[in-house]
């Protein structure tokens, strides 16, 4: 979903980059204050395994295919603020280095995967969390926010690009919530499956379980 | 997190890249399908406005593209592990 340079108009790209320049402040401002020993390296593993993971395409319907965002994963494992911190820092990179995604829509790919995708992904977790209680309840919650998020990013997206006159919001919201539905059931597999083996092996790294923790302490 | 958990963490994100993105879908992804079944997927083909050290995920210099694609996938992964670590390192110190 990386928009590349020349789909947005510098009046969808120079709003969507002052609200990542802000978001991105807020959540160095928040991270610093929540980052311990265990998160500190958790940091640098995480960005490491969602670029690598980034990088697998896997086809769906129609010759199309879809790779992971990784927004809830990051999200349920580092917190909303340090997991929009770490899919922005692969976001620039895959832009700097790898041509993946341009530079005047940076801003715009940060708004839609670390500000939608990580922060509202992790915010729909929350919520779905707490009205359902227990293991499934969690369990839930992992798949139907990694969904969402991915339709949201997706929606995002349309409107940026709906916005610059590239194309009708009407056309574009069909065409990219159809195909992300399909991506976004991707996203959850691998969401549920990651996040099942790392509370299997080192449940004390996830973010939210620390809370538990330290509420109960 | 120890130094075993750190190389474990890393050491699975480094098979993935190496092992299994040379063998990704080379279909286009999501959005670059509704550009181009609605026509505008040319808009995205300027002139990119940085250099690119890795442009693709293919590294230079490297015929074969299997190779490239995974040598692009472990150059890009120790890099970001190495900006992830440090940006948290420096954010505590500050």
């Amino acid at each position: 979903m990386h928009i590349p340079d020349g789909f947005l108009t510098p009046n969808a790209w120079v709003p969507t980059w002052a609200i990542a320049i802000g978001w991105i402040s807020y959540c160095l401002k928040k991270t610093r204050a929540i980052l311990n020993d265990k998160t500190i390296p958790l940091m640098g593993v995480m960005s490491a395994f969602i670029f690598a993971a980034q990088m697998v395409n896997f086809p769906i319907a129609g010759g199309t295919s879809g790779h992971l965002l990784g927004g809830v994963l990051a999200g349920v494992l580092l917190g909303p603020y340090a997991g929009s911190l770490v899919i922005a820092v692969v976001l620039t990179t895959q832009c700097l280095i790898f041509q993946d995604g341009g530079l005047t829509a940076l801003g715009a790919n940060i708004v839609n995967m670390s500000l939608i995708g990580t922060g509202g992904g992790y915010l729909i977790y929350k919520l779905l969390n707490s009205s359902l209680p227990g293991a499934v309840g969690k369990k839930i919650g992992i798949i139907a926010a990694s969904w969402f998020s991915v339709l949201l990013a997706a929606t995002a997206c349309s409107l940026e690009l709906a916005f610059s006159g590239t194309i009708p919001l009407k056309v574009v919201l069909t065409a990219m919530v159809g195909v992300h539905a399909f991506i976004g059931i991707g996203e959850a597999i691998i969401t549920f499956l990651v996040l099942s083996y790392v509370l299997k092996v080192r449940a004390d790294l996830v973010y939210s379980y620390q809370l538990v923790e330290v509420s109960h302490e | 997190m120890n130094k075993r958990d750190i190389l474990i963490g890393l050491g699975i994100a480094l098979l993935v890249a190496m092992i299994l993105s040379p063998f990704a879908s080379p279909h286009p992804d999501g959005l670059e399908r509704v550009a181009e079944d609605n026509g505008f997927l040319e808009k995205g083909e300027v002139e990119p406005i940085v250099y690119s050290p890795i442009p693709d995920y293919t590294f230079p210099g490297i015929h074969n593209e299997k190779v490239a694609t995974a040598a692009a996938g472990i150059a890009g992964t120790l890099l970001v592990f190495v900006l992830g670590y440090g940006l948290a390192k420096v954010l505590k110190i500050k």
